[in-house]
Order: C-alpha cells, then structure tokens, then sequence
C-alpha cells in the first residue's frame, strides 16, 4: 500500500496547478491534513486568521450572524480554498465557517507561510497570484449573486 | 395558423409567483407531441397571447403542461384558470435540445430559475434513453429555497444512482443547510469529461453568459455548449420580425441555439 503524501495531494489540487516545484517543498512544510466532522465550527468572525485551508472532500458554509439568525453567503466546497485574510493585516476572519458535511481538508499555516514569503519574494507572487484570482472569481460570483438575476424585476 | 383549443386540466403554483397548467386539445382525437426546447403561443380570449416553453415530458402525446411566472396581463388571466376552462393553443414552435447529438457524451445541464422548466422535457428524454448517454449532470440555480421549481422532482432526481444534481441558492435563509453561491460556482467541481461533454444551459441571459464562460474555461467547446433564447414573439412563424436575433429569428430559428453560430452577437446590448 502506498502512502499518499502531501506534496502529491497539494501537487493534485487545481489552486497548485502549475505550483514551481522548487516552491513546493515550502508550501509543504506549512501544511497538514486535518478533518472535521459536520457542524465543527472552523472559525467565528474576528478570530486570529493566521490559516487558511483547502477543502479536499467536503463542504464548509461561510456565513454571517444576522438579526434572523446565522446566514451562509457561500458555501466552498472539494477543490475550493477556504480564507484569504491570513495575507492581509490585521489577519482576522471576516466571516464565520461551520462545516456542512465531513469535511477532509489541508490546513495551511499563513503565519509560516508568510514569513516564507517574505524571505522568497517569487514564492509570494506564486501565492498572490493565486490568491488573486481566486478573489477576483469570488468577486464576480458576489456581484452576480447581488444581480438577483432570477428576480421579479429582472 | 388558428389556436386550437386546449382544456385546462389542472392549475397548480410551484412558487409564490410561478404555476404550472396541464392542458388537454379539445378534440380528443388530436394527440398532441412536441420536442423537448419547443414553445406553444398560449392564447387567452380577449385578453392576449404569449409565447410559453413546453415543460412536461415529450413521451406524453395526451397532455401537456406549461410553467409560467405570473408577469403581466395574460399570466395573471391564466393564473385564474381553473379544470374545464379553455384556451387557445398554436404549436408547438422553435428548435430542440439535441438529444440525439448527445449520444455517447456527457450531458451538463444548467438550469436558472424557471429555466429549469424548458429544461425538464430534455431530461426526461435523457432519462428515458439513459444508456445512450455518459454522464448526466444538472446544475440549479435558484435565487432562495422557496423559489426552486420542481422541488419534489429535485429529490427524485438526486436519488436516482446514474444522475448528478447539484443545486444551490444565490440567498439563503437561517433554516437552509444546502449549497450557496451562484450556478457558475458548481460547473469547475461537477464530474464530466469536458473533452467529450454537451451542455444545455437555459436561465436569465446575464446567468447564461457567464455558465458559458465557465464551461469554456473548464475546456468546453462552443460547438458542445447549447442556450436557449427568449425575445419578445408575436407570429411564432417568422414573419413579423418581432423576435429578430441578428441575421435569425428566436421563433423559427431558435429558441435553442448551438452556442458557436450567435457566439458574435451573444450578451451585445444592442441585439
């Protein structure tokens, strides 16, 4: 039986398509596998970020605490990278996130991370580029979701 | 072309603003059929016509529904329809899905809002053929839980073991534990061969130009990717020019269209 390591897991995902390999060593060294059951709560609105992960198998509601109660904006699923405010001071989580169904993930370390990218500026403009992106097509789907495209008056 | 005329069966909402008609011809001797994509011009007397896509299953050649949102003066007349009453029927018109193209493919359907409705016929035809096909995968879209068409329907589909249906709402509420993100969201993770794969789209144009933007940069080709269009429709037959589409008419020509021959005038607000 082979054993699976990181480096192939992260090497498999779409976000690291592409990832130079001299990089991937130290995007490794910041990662883990973690696994949560349904209803874990990752993190709550103005908690320390200083993670992100990647969604392996699962999914994870993103949402905000409302009058009506707590209401999911976007639901981040297998494929998908879950928090990006690791990269931006003051690193605290916007949004709440409570796993939806068990959920197998990659837990990256942003402060580690961080400090790496410091230290190998092509490092982070591997990341940024990605994280770029990712935010750029979240943004387009929040726009659309605010065109209330399936609307009476649309 | 004169309505024939059509015995209401049934009336039923789906939604708060949208119902369903089952309709019967009058004369018991004329069956009758229709290709999954077409519309009928459903006629009220006295108060007006419009163009309706044909949502219930092709196979059933003895009655045939409509799914409607109630949006002016001849829908909130039909709404107040009950069993026995009569109205005028032309059709069926337009082009079809290409079911028969599909053979030996993947088939992704994106659906948005009531698009799912001129959606269904195509499915139900996949389903009775399910051997042909790969793959069959539908993406919905709805804008909140109470909004989704067919919700019934759904289940039983997302039951069945040689179908994928993913759905998911653009609003949701505190009580909703499913998807949350626009239909576009789905299309990266939905499990089909892009190489080999046909997609039929239907929903609001805003939401199907950016499903085919997504389908194409998942490696979708133009040729393999098929929307249905709407413009406003009078004759139904190409002659008043009403529902003129660039060099084509919505009516004859359409309403489904393989997505390479408009791609150069696709989401134009001019067009």
């Amino acid at each position: 039986m082979t054993t699976t390591t990181l480096e192939c897991i992260i090497k498999q995902q779409p976000f690291f398509a592409d990832f130079p390999n001299k990089h991937l060593k130290l995007i490794v060294s910041c990662a883990r596998n973690v696994r949560f059951d349904e209803g874990h709560a990752l993190f709550h609105e103005g908690d320390v970020a200083d993670q992100f992960y990647l969604v392996r198998e699962g999914a994870v509601a993103v949402s905000v605490i409302t009058p009506k109660g707590c209401v999911t904006v976007q639901t981040v699923g297998d494929g998908d990278i879950l928090g990006w405010s690791w990269l931006f001071p003051p690193h605290r989580w916007h949004f709440d996130a409570r796993v939806v169904r068990p959920t197998r993930a990659l837990a990256f370390d942003g402060k580690c991370l961080r400090t790496k990218c410091d230290k190998d500026h092509d490092l982070g403009y591997e990341l940024l580029r990605r994280f770029t992106r990712l935010v750029v097509e979240r943004l387009e789907a929040t726009r659309l979701q605010l065109l209330d495209i399936y609307g009476k008056n649309t | 072309m004169l309505p024939a005329p059509c015995r209401i069966q049934q009336v039923w909402d789906e939604t708060d603003d949208t119902f369903t008609m089952e309709l019967k011809p009058a004369d018991a001797h004329r069956p009758f059929s229709f290709q999954a994509g077409q519309f009928n011009m459903l006629y009220v007397p006295g108060v007006g016509e419009i163009p309706i896509s044909i949502c219930g299953d092709p196979a059933d050649t003895q009655s045939f529904r409509h799914t409607t949102r109630v949006v002016g003066v001849v829908t909130r007349a039909m709404r107040q329809f009950q069993p026995g009453d009569v109205l005028g029927v032309r059709g069926p018109f337009g082009s079809a899905w290409p079911i028969e193209e599909a053979t030996g493919k993947d088939v992704v359907i994106v659906a948005g809002g009531i698009g799912l409705a001129p959606l269904r016929p195509a499915l139900y035809r996949l389903l009775a053929q399910r051997g042909r096909y790969g793959k069959v995968v539908l993406l919905y879209g709805a804008r909140t839980p109470q909004d989704m068409l067919f919700p019934h329907e759904l289940e039983r589909w997302r039951g069945k073991f040689d179908l994928e249906v993913y759905v998911t709402v653009d609003r949701a509420t505190a009580s909703w534990r499913g998807n949350v993100g626009v239909v576009t969201t789905l299309i990266p993770r939905a499990p089909f061969d892009a190489t080999n794969a046909i997609s039929l789209i239907c929903g609001p144009e805003v939401m199907m130009r950016y499903t085919v933007r997504e389908l194409q940069r998942r490696g979708v080709a133009s040729t393999q990717i098929y929307v249905s269009m709407e413009r406003n429709m009078k004759c139904a037959i190409g002659f008043c020019g009403h529902c003129q589409y660039g060099p084509a008419f919505i009516c004859k020509d359409g309403p489904v269209f393989r997505f390479d021959r408009i791609e150069p005038i696709f989401g134009k607000a001019e067009v």
